[in-house]
């Protein structure tokens, strides 16, 4: 249904020119954070007073420097906005090279700054928020390691660079989930997202060995200029595996069950990680595989399928969560959801799946971030039905949380609405009934939010007695304060136009299509729909007593989306059981069949062994006659040989 | 000369031997009955020497007869150690190495 975009759109090839200038630092945004890991790392207690300092200066200044970039790229004509830079031969076998080179260009640059922007906020709210931990410099250390190969993923100008960062920022997601590693829960979660996230490996894998097969090279430069001549089915073949990668990375179905689980980190972990920037790598990987996608109608396809599945699946699950961070996670899944269905629409869709992705990355953190906030005020409770009212409370969480909270449904003014507003009208062009999914979803959206607002902050107070909220320390305000003026803010990325034509060189520019009703009107249902959620939250949380433990007798809805709408029991079932029932069965095998031949043999040797050491019987003479028996054998057998 | 009357008498003392050391228990007798074994083949073998006409044969006889004085020399010596510690030369006594 989509392929019709290939043909009218001119997707570019990327040919970047040799860096200059300030380009030629790009190496240190990766290497700074990685000093910066391993100092922190390998430097042990000694660096345990200024560890968290030193942590956020290098973040700071991987930023400083994406800005510089970013600066310098502002400068240029769009035609060469597109920079590498070589480092070093990496791996060198025969006619196989593969450059440690870096690739700045209007999508890459656009990440680096919101990785390490948002990345240092955090960094800087973590201070505060880390505190009271004894372990807070390996809690940096590790975010820095976080930063270093999330920027070597989307700095890189070859596959193969993009996998390297793609398992370093699943170690850190791994080393952060389970940061509090004394809780068993927190232990399991961070094997089951690292065991999920192999599954997406193996089709990442597999994908850069298929382009090397049918490239002889993984580098984008020499991928992009050959992908249209490409045959098509190993294209889809190619399309499809890289779906998987970014369905591992992103938490999209099927791959999702991971995220809800990964909260159990700490919650800047949980803002950073798992909401603005990591589980955003998928769309990354899909963006920036344009020109692969563009030559792969079914893989696209199948892209907007797992989008659409995904996007109402998350909101389902948001619904009916207590938890506070299960919500988010469960948003966040939806939100990558709708980028992914940007992504998936093809050169229409990818500035706006990048452009929600920014945004998101802006608003999801500052609520991730207002939500440890309120945490922080409640004692580490994180059972919604247990706050309430809390807006006197937390009056500078609140408020920034708000502006969040208004980006994400979609108020008019406030950046989400621009960018959700835009993939809608895209999906809407393409497809009616992707429309209408995405419509769905942005009013479930609506409700939830609305619910875990009104939960949280209005509604009656149902605090614990000895809880006495407050609100949080100045260096963990400020963040929420710039990333809430983000939330409100980061819609001018639109402005005229700028964010589709600054990656029209990356992912291609297409032709406006009218959308089938005018663009207001469509923003006009869009608000209605989102309104009406918003009504619905209201009507049946706001208005109602909400009870301090969840009532047991709701609808089956309700109980299959508290049980993440049975997302590990599908694994368990699909899955781990029958893995678990081969695994049995190969040890059955190996303990009768395998084990049996080995031992049978031995004990077969052993009883003959005891029939025939009788003859060891000690009786000199007895030897002296098997000698002569012995000796005229021998004669025999020569007189045999040599008279017959 | 004819051999055969030497080999035939070779033979003789060689299996005289040969069920002495098989029946006999005491352990002079099963030593002595080792050395006319030895001795027979001794026989065979300066009888094959002298009818091929060279020294082959009377080289390894003298041979034997030095690995037998050896032989004798630790087997005597053997023999009376266990006599001392068991009281008894017989063969079938010394029988505690085995399974």
């Amino acid at each position: 249904m989509l392929s019709g975009l290939a043909a009218e759109s001119h997707i570019p090839v990327v040919d970047p020119a040799a860096a200059d200038g300030v380009f030629s630092l790009a190496w240190l945004v990766i290497v700074l954070p990685l000093a910066g890991a391993a100092i922190l790392l390998l430097g042990g207690r000694r660096t345990d007073r200024w560890g968290h300092l030193l942590g956020t200066a290098t973040s700071l200044g991987s930023f400083a420097i994406g800005l510089a970039m970013f600066i310098a790229l502002l400068g240029r004509d769009s035609g060469d906005r597109s920079v590498g830079r070589e480092l070093f031969t990496w791996i060198e076998a025969g006619g196989f090279k593969v450059g440690m080179d870096l690739l700045v260009d209007p999508l890459s640059i656009l990440f680096v700054l919101l990785i390490t922007g948002v990345g240092s906020l955090i960094h800087i709210y973590s201070i505060g928020y880390m505190e009271h931990d004894g372990r807070r410099r390996r809690f940096f250390g590790y975010l820095n390691l976080f930063i270093a190969a999330m920027t070597m993923l989307v700095l890189a100008a070859d596959y193969l660079g993009i996998f390297l960062g793609w398992e370093g920022v699943g170690l850190a997601s791994y080393l952060l989930i389970g940061f509090w590693q004394h809780k068993p829960t927190a232990a399991a979660a961070a094997k089951k997202a690292f065991v999920i996230n192999r599954v997406g490996d193996i089709g990442m894998s597999l994908a850069i060995m298929l382009i090397f097969v049918t490239f002889g090279t993984t580098a984008f430069a020499g991928v992009s200029a050959a992908a249209s001549g490409a045959d098509e089915a190993t294209m889809n073949v190619i399309g499809l595996l890289l779906l998987l990668g970014a369905c591992g990375k992103s938490a999209q179905v099927p791959l999702q069950a991971w995220l809800l689980d990964a909260m159990e980190g700490p919650t800047p972990v949980s803002a950073l990680i798992h909401a603005a920037t990591m589980v955003t790598a998928g769309v990354y990987l899909v963006t920036r595989s344009n020109f692969i996608f563009e030559n792969a109608p079914i893989a696209q396809t199948t892209v907007v399928v797992v989008a659409v599945v995904t996007l109402l699946w998350g909101a389902v699950i948001g619904c009916a969560k207590d938890d506070i961070k299960k919500v988010l996670a469960g948003s966040t899944m939806s939100q990558i959801g709708y980028m992914m269905l940007g992504a998936g629409l093809g050169v229409a869709g990818y500035a706006f799946a990048i452009f929600h992705l920014i945004t998101h990355g802006f608003f999801k953190a500052n609520m991730f971030l207002g939500a440890g906030s309120v945490m922080h005020a409640m004692d580490d409770d994180v059972d919604m039905r247990h706050y309430g009212a809390l807006q006197k409370a937390v009056p500078v969480t609140f408020l920034t949380f708000a502006m969040g909270y208004l980006a994400i449904i979609g108020f008019p003014g406030f950046s989400g609405f621009w960018s959700k507003d835009k993939i809608i009208e895209v999906a809407f062009t393409e497809n009616i009934f992707v429309g209408l999914c995405a419509l769905v979803g942005a009013g479930v959206t609506a409700f939830y939010m609305t619910r875990l607002m009104l939960m949280t902050f209005f509604t009656q107070k149902r605090w614990e007695p000895e809880v006495h909220p407050h609100e949080s320390p100045k260096v963990m305000t400020v963040p929420l304060m710039v990333l809430a003026a983000l939330s409100v803010l980061g819609g001018f990325l639109l402005l005229s136009n700028w964010i589709v034509d600054w990656l029209a060189p990356v992912v291609g520019h297409h032709a406006h299509e009218e959308p089938p009703l005018p663009a207001l009107a469509m923003t006009a249902i869009v608000v209605l729909v989102v309104a009406a959620g918003v009504a619905l939250a209201w009507f049946t949380i706001g208005r109602t007593e909400v009870p301090r433990t969840a009532p047991t007798d709701v609808n089956v809805l309700t109980r299959a989306a508290r049980a993440d709408l049975y997302g590990d029991a599908i694994n368990d079932g699909l899955v781990v059981n029958p893995g678990r029932q081969l695994v049995g069965g190969l040890m059955t095998f190996d303990a009768a069949v395998i084990d049996g031949a080995v031992e049978g043999q031995a004990a077969g040797m052993g009883g003959l062994a005891g029939v025939f050491r009788k003859v060891q019987n000690g009786f000199v003479r007895s030897y002296a006659l098997s000698v002569l028996v012995g000796a005229l054998l021998v004669i025999l057998a020569l007189l045999a040989v040599n008279l017959g | 000369m004819s051999t055969e009357p030497y080999i035939i008498l070779s033979a003789l003392l060689f299996t005289i031997g040969c069920v002495g050391v098989l029946v006999r228990r005491n352990a002079i007798v099963v030593f002595m009955c080792v050395e006319l074994m030895l001795n027979a083949s001794n026989l065979a073998l300066v009888t094959f020497a002298k009818a091929n006409g060279n020294l082959d044969g009377q080289i390894a006889a003298f041979f034997v007869m030095v690995v037998a004085a050896a032989e004798v020399v630790v087997g005597l010596a053997i023999i009376m150690t266990i006599f001392r510690t068991r009281r008894s030369a017989s063969v079938d006594d010394a029988s505690l190495l085995k399974y």
